[in-house]
């Protein structure tokens, strides 16, 4: 028996019960089609929202962390070793979070193969001057050029070019939240104070947005000669340096051999913002869930339709058998039908994911959180595509499976007989 | 009548083929008692054999013809066909016997009702897949012209008349060149004319193409104008 001729019954068979074919066709299809849209929202959402921190956040960070050192005096003297130690809370004796030797580290991060780039950075306290009331605040310095192609720092900007941070002295990009508190335009001069009593002028030439509404309020940016000047330190000050991979994944390991290496403290993307992982799994796991209840819900409905096509198709599985097919020739005919259904379903579905994914892309979607986006974010990954369709086309399988081995072992006689 | 004249030919036959032989074949239902239907049958069938049963309703014929085509397997006794024996042959292996050496007859003609007729002549060829499918169906498209038929291998199965429909059976129980023809009853629903042209064409594949037959029946004038009238009573044959 050709698997051709095996297709050919169970199309002529399909169409015979066109209706219920196309019923059983269609709620696969739907399956599908909500599968692939639905991950495809939740992951376009994952991305965006992850990316609102993963983008921005150096694989690893280097820094000097202050606290009392490791190798304190008594430890190095082998004749205390047993006894007990009674001073404790012990406080460092160096504050300062200068990273030495900038030039060098520079150097050899460069040439790592492993690393994308790196972007120095520099942060300074201040408070922002509204009349007589003084706001909080922190400053970055930041390389606009490094910082823009690593961080995507450009996209976070608006009113103004990133770029006129470089270009011009004491200018400032303001948080929104705090520019929104001063009422701050592009142009104007504010003033802010440094902890060390110092007051300064800077130009508004844009604002930031981050998307995440506390930071805003704080947090705003200038250059890195800026922010060495607020703190009043030569102009080889650096604070942090920003890491960023080719593999995220190798960030805890390398942060280990880049902080042995530079004698620094490293500090990988892992352990700074475990969270996000969590939850972006979460989402994906939710929606997959959903996905594959509903394919199974269609496998049903495909179940359902075979029992009901076998009982009517009784009479032409005796004949069939009385003509020589075999139980499990007729086995092969019940399940080619199943998955002429789950495949033809399963195309069909994905199609129509295609177009529901392309409506939902279309739909507006404002949110000050994320000012790089006018609509919904939708992945159109063809991996989604490909679990449905194949674990459709399975489902429909195994929902076939059954309804086949009733119909292959339909005794003729017995049908015959009944005439 | 054209019916009588094969009777004459039974005597000179030329050497004697088995090609079914039955040996004390028993048959019992247990629903909800037992009951034997089929006694102790022994009998031989040899090629070119134009064979009825007869016997009053429910002595058994149609049980012993489900047994005779591999259809039922469940009888105790000896069933050899082509001289192989069926008792422990898969439900495949089964199959493929009857789909290669036997053709079935019913009294309802039984197509399926999803294909067109030229189709429904081909499916035990296709089954087989000896033939190619455009050999297929120029083998079918004789089968139907001989029986006169051929404008109907178009149409769909269930857009034909009865008496049709029971000469496409025929053509469908033909096409694998099947050692043995079994009917049950095949005019049981026929008028006197179709049941005439069924008889006829019968009576050509035993003569003309030295085809076998076994064949079921109540008609007695049927019956009669066969070679040899096997007839049974309560499970038994009695002559
Ligand atoms: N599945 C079954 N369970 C129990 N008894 C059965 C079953 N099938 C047939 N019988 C009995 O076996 C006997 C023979 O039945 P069978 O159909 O072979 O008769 P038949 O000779 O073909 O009759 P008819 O000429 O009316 O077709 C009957 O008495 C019938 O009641
Ligand atoms: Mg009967």
């Amino acid at each position: 028996m050709k698997v051709k001729h095996i297709f050919e019954i169970a199309k002529a068979l399909l169409l015979a019960r066109s209706k219920q074919t196309l019923v059983a066709a269609i709620g696969v299809a739907f399956s599908v089609a909500f599968f692939v849209s639905l991950l495809g929202f939740m992951e376009g959402l994952n991305t965006l929202l992850d990316g609102l921190v993963l983008n921005r956040t150096p694989h690893i960070r280097l820094y000097n962390d202050i606290r009392p050192s490791d190798n304190q005096p008594i430890a190095l003297d082998s004749t205390f070793k047993n006894y007990h130690h009674f001073i404790h809370s012990i406080k460092p004796a160096n504050a300062r979070k200068e990273i030495y030797q900038v030039e060098t580290i520079f150097k050899r991060l460069k040439n790592d193969s492993r690393v994308i780039g790196v972007a120095p950075k520099l942060s300074a306290q201040v408070f922002y001057n509204l009349g007589n009331i003084e706001l909080n605040g922190v400053v970055n310095g930041v390389e606009v050029g490094q910082e823009s192609k690593l961080f995507k720092f450009q996209d976070y900007v608006f009113g103004g070019n990133a770029f006129d941070l470089e270009n011009r002295s004491n200018s400032i990009i303001l948080g929104q939240g705090i520019a929104d508190k001063m009422q701050a335009k592009k142009g104007d001069l504010i003033q802010v104070t440094t902890i060390y009593g110092e007051q300064f002028s800077l130009k508004v030439v844009g604002f930031f947005q981050s998307g995440l509404v506390e930071l805003d309020k704080v947090q705003s940016y200038v250059s890195l000669a800026t922010c060495q000047k607020l703190l009043g330190e030569s102009s080889n000050y650096m604070t942090d340096i920003q890491i960023k991979l080719y593999d995220m994944d190798k960030a805890p390991e390398l942060a280990k051999e880049y902080a042995a290496l530079f004698k620094i403290d490293a500090e990988d993307i892992q352990t700074a913002n475990a969270q996000f992982e969590t939850g972006s799994s979460a989402r994906t796991i939710i929606s997959f869930s959903v996905g594959i209840v509903l394919l199974i819900v269609a496998g049903f409905g495909i179940y359902n339709i075979l029992n009901m096509m076998i009982y009517e198709k009784m009479d032409t599985i005796a004949i069939l058998k009385a003509t020589g097919f075999s139980g499990a020739d007729v086995k092969k005919i019940f399940i080619a039908i199943s998955l002429s259904i789950g495949l033809g379903g399963a195309l069909l579905g994905a199609l129509l994911g295609l177009l529901f994914s392309v409506a939902i892309d279309h739909i507006p979607f404002n949110s000050a959180a994320v000012p790089m986006v006018d609509t919904y974010p939708v992945d159109y990954g063809i991996q989604y595509y490909a679990i449905a369709v194949i674990f459709a086309v399975a489902t429909t399988y195994f929902a076939g499976w059954f309804p086949s081995r009733k119909a292959s072992v339909v005794d003729p006689v017995e049908i015959i007989r009944g005439k | 009548m054209l019916l009588i004249q094969w009777k004459s030919l039974e005597g000179n036959k030329m050497e004697k083929q088995i090609v079914l032989e039955a040996k004390s074949i028993y048959k019992s239902f247990h629903d909800p008692v037992k009951i034997d239907v089929l006694k102790d049958l022994s009998f031989t069938i040899n090629r070119g054999e134009f064979v009825a049963i007869t016997g009053r309703s429910g002595c058994g014929k149609s049980t012993l013809l489900y047994i005779l085509s591999t259809m039922d397997s469940d009888y105790e006794g000896e069933l050899w066909i082509d001289h192989e024996l069926m008792a422990g042959k898969t439900e495949a292996e089964l199959a493929r016997v009857r789909n290669e050496k036997i053709g079935f007859i019913f009294q309802f003609h039984y197509l399926l009702n999803e294909f067109s007729v030229l189709k429904n002549v081909m499916l035990p060829g296709l089954k087989a897949n000896k033939l190619s499918e455009q050999e297929l169906e120029h083998n079918a498209y004789e089968l139907l012209k001989k029986l006169g038929i051929e404008k109907l291998a178009m149409k769909m199965a269930y857009q034909v008349s009865g008496g049709e429909k029971q000469r496409i059976a025929i053509a469908r129980a033909m096409i694998n060149d099947p050692l043995i023809l079994m009917c049950d009853e095949p005019t049981g629903n026929l008028d006197s004319k179709n049941t005439e042209i069924v008889f006829d064409i019968f009576s050509e594949l035993v003569n003309t193409f030295n085809k076998t037959l076994l064949v079921v029946t109540h008609d007695q004038n049927f019956a009669d104008n066969t070679q040899r009238n096997i007839i049974m009573e309560d499970g038994r044959i009695i002559s």
